[in-house]
């Protein structure tokens, strides 16, 4: 049981890094294509490890999208597919800088109390999707999207009516009023590396936990795997959309405190945007587990941070780009390949043994 | 110039000590290098960024520097980009758009031997009192005057006195088009129409690509008697003219002269003028004081008394009406006339 555990593992990793390594020979093509030499651009590209400061903006950039993952996941545990995290995480980020703002209390609390606002109001805009979904059976894709939209225009205009602090004559970037320095989430590397990186890797073990050491976490996965039996068992359907729905949402409140209390300290426009949005590759990438979501977000952190590196040698910034949209369709493809092979291999190794039983019978 | 280089040369302690007061040290032509930073959506827009990337390209040809450009993708590239250009060596570095401000500020403080310059930012510590960064200039332009012009424009042009105006995202930077638009289309005509609507709320960046969008707001209002439209919305203005192109009516480009980008003769036939926005100019300009010996500090102002700001008179329609605009033009710089800043 153990050893078969085991090796599913592997399977899974080996897997993944497949596709890394298919998504990396089919961007030299490209490169080779556009008259770029691919092996000066992966020397770029890798050899940019090298440098420290590189290291903490990965981290720093793998920290939202740890998060992002993660929220993605856990709706995809049960087949439900929240694509709204960028528009919850929009939402949360406004709520927060204005509740943060408002009140004055104690570091580490005034810390606690801004991520509370933020998964609360995360899961607020979350539920709006899950309640559609229960209720009236929308299609989460569809209403998740549509809510994107809604929290982009809403958050625009709330800001730009209400929350715009007054700025000095001249000034063209708004932005709502300071955090005090009591809810400035520190820096580990200061300015380089946020502590919300923690948060991440702490997102990222309570979600391991929950999902595969509790009761619900079954029911989650069960529910995700096979409604109906689930539903014999016992479970309500229903509640598990709404609850999963609202963890998703909560999470998705947390993407963007990495941005707001410990860098800018304050909302702006374009403020962490697409971060939600690329917690869906990660997350697959990642195959919505948290140790594949840790790496991921890693490799895309790191991309990010190497890009400007590869934009120096005359090589397009689009084929990093390219790059992280290879390597999760290759994933994506090669994970259903293996699959398919493992079936066989296991469903093979079942009827051998069979067999010899019945034989040694 | 060239004496100064020599003593720096001969004296690199002193360098050290003094760096910060010798804010660029290279030699004219022999292959400085200067750093132009875009932000998310970059080149390729046809107006803003590209009319940037001229000015970097200009620069590289006149003054033989070396031009090395960073496009942002997402939040944390621009203060990375600025940095990596720190670090490759570049002596002056333009940031393009104002989300630069606070990642300039901070990268500009670290590196104060670096010249800096943001188009269309205001960064307080360099451009407003109390200064305390020497090292950045601020790039703004008066884009509101030479809205006003072509708003006047418009309104001598227009056959049916209802013309309209489409904006990129609502945001004061270009409510400060709309404004002088308006306001200049007014002065000629006090009873003109004018319709005004925006692609998209502040910090949806779609608005700046929107040619589809532009289309159906421009084809809707010219179906509805406009004969003139204003587009100040990046990208998304080729929706316009090509709604103009269909209906036969004008279009007013922005940014660039964008009866020379267009390319067709159909559209270059509907496209009446542009405000121009001398991006170009503003890039070059700090980059050749950054090469001179004399970066730019402080507020830069490029406005209609230096030209930062026109319209184009490609294509020869507004030849009939230059004049008037001309004595506009001087109303303006006198001061005679006050233009706007918000709607």
């Amino acid at each position: 049981m153990k050893n078969q555990r085991l090796q599913r593992v592997l399977v899974t990793s080996a897997s993944s890094l497949l596709a890394v390594f298919v998504a990396l020979c089919i961007c030299a093509v490209i490169l080779l294509i556009t008259g770029k030499d691919p092996i000066q651009a992966y020397s770029t590209l890798f050899g940019a490890a090298g440098d420290i400061k590189v290291l903490q903006g990965t981290l720093n950039r793998a920290t939202p999208l740890m998060i992002s993952a993660a929220a993605v996941a856990i709706g995809f545990k049960m087949n439900l597919f929240n694509i709204g995290v960028e528009g919850q995480m929009r939402v949360a980020l406004l709520a927060t800088a204005v509740a943060g703002a408002a009140i004055d209390l104690p570091a580490p609390l005034h810390i606690l109390f801004c991520l509370v606002v933020a998964m609360a109001t995360g899961a607020i805009w979350a539920a709006f999707a899950g309640w559609l979904k229960v209720k009236r059976g929308v299609n989460e894709v569809i209403s998740t999207i549509m809510l994107n939209f809604v929290a982009l225009s809403l958050v625009a205009w709330a800001f730009k009516s209400f929350f715009t602090a007054d700025t000095a004559p001249g000034v063209l970037l708004v932005k709502t009023k300071e955090l005090p320095p009591s809810a400035w989430f520190p820096d580990i590397v200061e300015r380089r590396l946020n502590g919300m990186f923690f948060i991440a890797i702490l997102v990222l073990v309570l979600f391991y936990v929950l999902v595969w050491k509790t009761k619900f976490g079954f029911q989650l996965r069960a529910s995700g795997a096979n409604p109906g039996a689930a539903r014999v068992t016992g479970v309500n359907p229903k509640r598990m959309v709404m609850i999963s729905m609202l963890m998703s949402g909560a999470l998705a409140g947390l993407v963007g405190m990495r941005a707001l209390l410990g860098d800018v300290h304050a909302y702006q426009n374009n403020l962490a945007e697409q971060q939600g949005f690329n917690g869906i590759a990660v997350s697959l990438l990642g195959r919505n587990h948290p140790l594949g979501i840790f790496i991921s977000a890693l490799l895309f952190g790191y991309l990010g941070e190497a890009s400007g590196r590869l934009q120096l040698e005359d090589i397009p910034k689009e084929i990093t780009t390219i790059m992280t949209g290879i390597i999760v369709l290759a994933v994506v493809i090669i994970n259903e390949a293996v699959k398919r092979w493992d079936d066989k291999r296991i469903q093979h190794k079942a009827a051998l043994a069979l067999a010899t039983r019945v034989v040694a019978e | 110039m060239r004496k100064k280089s020599k003593i720096i040369a001969s004296s690199l302690i002193a360098l050290s000590l003094f760096a910060a007061a010798c804010g660029s040290d290279d030699k004219a032509s022999d292959g400085s290098i200067a750093g132009v930073a875009f932000d998310t959506g970059g080149r390729g827009d046809g107006t803003f960024n590209d009319s940037a990337a001229t000015g970097g390209e200009q620069a590289a040809s006149e003054l033989g520097v070396e031009i090395k450009e960073l496009e942002a993708t997402v939040d944390e590239d621009r203060k990375a980009n600025l940095e990596l250009l720190v670090t490759g060596g570049a002596k002056v570095i333009v940031g393009v758009g104002f989300m630069f401000t606070d990642p300039m500020t901070e990268v500009a403080t670290a590196n104060p031997e670096v010249a800096f310059g943001i188009v269309d930012g205001f960064i307080n510590g360099a451009c407003g009192d109390p200064i305390t960064l020497t090292n950045v200039a601020c790039l703004l332009f008066a884009a509101g005057q030479g809205s006003f012009l072509v708003g006047a424009a418009a309104a001598l042009k227009s056959e049916s006195g209802h013309i309209g105006f489409i904006g990129g995202q609502e945001i004061s930077l270009i409510q400060e088009f709309e404004a002088g638009y308006t306001a200049g289309a007014k002065y000629v005509n006090a009873d003109i129409i004018v319709d005004v609507k925006y692609l998209g709320p502040a910090g949806d960046n779609s608005a700046w690509g929107n040619v589809a969008g532009a289309k159906e707001i421009a084809a809707g209002w010219y179906a509805a008697g406009a004969d003139i439209i204003y587009t100040a919305a990046g990208g998304s203005g080729a929706g316009t003219i090509e709604a103009a192109i269909e209906a036969d009516k004008w279009a007013i480009g922005v940014d660039s002269d964008q009866y020379l980008t267009a390319g067709t003769p159909e559209a270059q036939a509907h496209i009446l003028t542009s405000m121009i926005k001398r991006v170009n100019v503003s890039v070059f300009e700090t980059i050749k004081a950054a090469s001179d010996g004399t970066p730019f500090t402080g507020v830069k102002m490029f406005d209609l008394s230096n030209d930062g700001v026109g319209y184009s008179t490609s294509g020869g329609y507004l030849d009939d009406i230059v004049a008037e605009l001309d004595a506009i033009k001087a109303k303006i710089v006198a001061g005679e006339i006050t233009v706007p800043a918000m709607p």
